[in-house]
């Protein structure tokens, strides 16, 4: 066994109560470290996956119709009168889709031809917003099929699929007929061929699902898609792929990030307070060691000199301190992790939702447990640092003559 | 003394202030004296005539304000910390009045630690050295014993034990009997006497006792950090 490892070791099992409380100190920190990062990362995903779980990452349009001024010479104009938007189809979609699902990163792409309707049955009509789709490109893309209440995700013909909150508003279940119809009069008799539930009320009650070609008779876009719905296979590239699908087929394309702005910021917010309470944590981590630490090197002061009298050069001293701050940390960080693990675990397991069932898993990583490790063992040897410089400066004839 | 014994550690005109200015204070006033192997003598002076200086000062702990330490005919001057620290664990051994053993290791632990230091690690031999020291000593029974259980000849006699860990060419021992009574104070005194006649270690004891002091070959008194006699003792 190396020489400073055998005094280390020997030193923080005879300091009983100074280890204890270094250990401990260390213990809840590396356990607040993991408790929080877990958490908020739990927190964060389930956040993310629960506004992805209606919508695409990506959604393809036709940009913006800009209205075409008077040259200046013959008119004066104070006021541009924006074009009132109409549903538009987005030229050559089939050619667009194909560009789109080639790039690097899009997993999976679909297109819809998308407007308002109404949705009727019997005196009872709401405000609904039809959604032309290809049910098997459309569930690549959002996961539906689990979140299918009754029936089926297929749509044949005049089949329909509709949300539990229209369905209830409506009174209607599968095998059941609804009349969908636009403001500008086209209509039809569909039969419900399924009911789903995304978790979204809004999204409950009013999507409606047809097949594509219905959605195009009815919203006047004969063999047309408005919008095409992309999904990426890392949500945080959404950004910039929409860059890269906007460069490449001069369309407009909207990130989850852009549509979702206010969550992104409140993510960001959330991860940035967090980073501040660990900063906080490992500060007080780091203090707590050094001054454990450097009242030890006071009292040990004159076996500090011995050490020196009998041939123990500075280095080594140094060394010795040093070390006692690593494996401070890396106990510290097994004892954390273990303390971090339950109380994230027990944590998950008492937040549970109105249905019983857990709100949201949390992040458990090796990934998560290794750099916990890595930020202890660095804090213990960096708080060791002081102690261990002010050992190695001691005088030994001074501190063996004065202690 | 036979002169041509050869000499194992030699000061030249040592002198040591400590302060600045006009608190400086000189304690040692140009000491020059020769140890050679075997020797086992004795330095006496009254508190404040810089023994404790001069004791350091030879075992390589504080540097001389002037003047030379030769160890072994080395000039030990130009050499940095470290190299003294080396050259402290691995040719002088020390006893200090109080023991100063470490009190989280056991005497045979105590006995090993300048044999651990000087390699760096600690091997399979060194509990065989530690426990045939201190088996030279008395004190084989009390290996495993916590330093802090034992009684303060019971120390003294491990701080000598390690002191001999390094097979070190001069003992270096400051009052090693001053805080015990008069039968262990002897005994102790007796180890010393003992260990330089079997091993030829040379020693120098840094004694009020006169009485001790006449047991030694040589008596070197230090008045206001000058030598002022160094015989040979007639016994």
């Amino acid at each position: 066994m190396r020489f400073e490892v055998f005094i280390a070791l020997r030193y923080l099992k005879e300091g009983k109560a100074q280890t204890a409380l270094v250990l401990g100190g260390t213990t809840v920190g590396v356990a607040v470290l993991i408790f929080l990062t877990a958490l908020i990362g739990g927190l964060q995903r389930t956040l993310v996956a629960q506004t992805l779980s209606a919508q695409a990452h990506i959604l393809v349009k036709s940009p913006e119709r800009v209205a075409r001024t008077l040259p200046a010479t013959s008119a004066v104009a104070d006021r541009v009168e924006k074009v009132p938007d109409r549903i538009r189809s987005i030229e050559q979609w089939q050619q667009v889709l194909d560009s789109v699902r080639s790039i690097p990163g899009v997993v999976a792409a679909t297109p819809t031809a998308a407007g308002s309707a109404f949705a009727s049955r019997g005196p009872a009509t709401k405000s609904v917003a039809l959604r032309g789709i290809e049910p098997a490109t459309f569930s690549q893309v959002i996961e539906i099929v689990p979140k299918m209440k009754s029936g089926h995700f297929a749509l044949e013909g005049t089949e329909a699929i509709i949300g539990t909150v229209l369905a209830s508003d409506l009174g209607v279940a599968v095998g059941d007929k609804v009349r969908l119809a636009t403001p500008e009069g086209r209509g039809d008799v569909f039969t419900i061929s399924g009911i789903f539930d995304l978790g979204n009320k809004d999204v409950n009650q009013r999507w409606v699902f047809v097949p594509l070609r219905s959605a195009q008779t009815l919203l006047d876009v004969p063999g047309g898609a408005t919008t095409l719905e992309v999904k990426v296979a890392e949500i945080f590239e959404a950004e910039r792929l929409a860059r890269e699908i906007q460069r490449r087929t001069g369309l407009a394309a909207d990130s989850w990030m852009e549509v979702n702005q206010q969550l992104l910021v409140g993510l960001k917010s959330q991860s940035a307070s967090s980073w501040m309470i660990q900063a906080l944590v490992v500060l007080a981590v780091t203090l707590g060691i050094a001054s454990v630490l450097g009242v030890s090197v006071i009292q040990k002061s004159r076996e500090i000199g011995i050490l020196k009298a009998t041939g123990t050069t500075t280095r080594t001293i140094q060394r010795i301190f040093l070390l006692e701050g690593a494996i401070v940390g890396a106990v510290g960080s097994v004892l954390g992790a273990l303390l971090g693990s339950v109380m994230s675990l027990a944590f998950a397991n008492l937040a549970r939702g109105p249905t019983g069932a857990p709100l949201f898993p949390v992040d458990l990583t090796l990934g998560l447990f290794l750099g916990a490790a890595a930020v202890a063992i660095f804090t213990g040897t960096l708080a060791a640092w002081y102690p261990a410089s002010r050992a190695a400066r001691l005088d030994p004839a001074e501190v063996i003559r004065y202690g | 003394m036979g002169e041509t014994r050869p000499e194992v550690l030699r000061l030249e005109g040592i002198t040591r202030d400590f302060g600045e200015g006009e608190a400086r204070t000189k304690v040692l006033r140009g000491v020059d004296f020769t140890l050679r192997r075997g020797e086992f003598a004795a330095l006496m002076g009254p508190s404040g005539s810089g023994k404790s200086t001069l004791l350091h000062i030879m075992g390589l702990l504080d540097r001389p304000t002037s003047g030379r330490v030769l160890l072994g005919g080395e000039d030990t001057g130009a050499m940095d910390d470290d190299q003294l620290t080396r050259c402290r664990g691995t040719t002088l051994g020390f006893v200090f009045q109080f023991h100063h053993l470490l009190p989280e290791f056991s005497a045979l632990e105590n006995v090993m630690i300048p044999m651990a230091a000087a390699k760096g690690r600690l091997d399979a031999s060194m509990p065989e050295c530690g426990r045939a020291l201190l088996d030279r000593v008395g004190l084989s029974a009390r290996a495993d014993n916590r330093a802090t259980t034992l009684s303060g000849g019971q120390a003294q006699r491990v701080a000598i034990a390690r002191s001999l860990a390094m097979d070190p060419s001069v003992v270096l021992a400051d009052e090693p009997t001053g805080n015990l009574d008069t039968q262990t104070a002897d005994e102790v005194f007796s180890l010393l006497r003992e260990v330089n006649q079997r091993q030829k270690v040379t020693f120098l004891v840094v004694t009020h006792d006169r009485r001790l002091a006449e047991r030694t070959d040589r008596i070197i008194e230090l008045v206001d950090g000058r030598i002022v006699s160094d015989q040979a003792n007639e016994r």
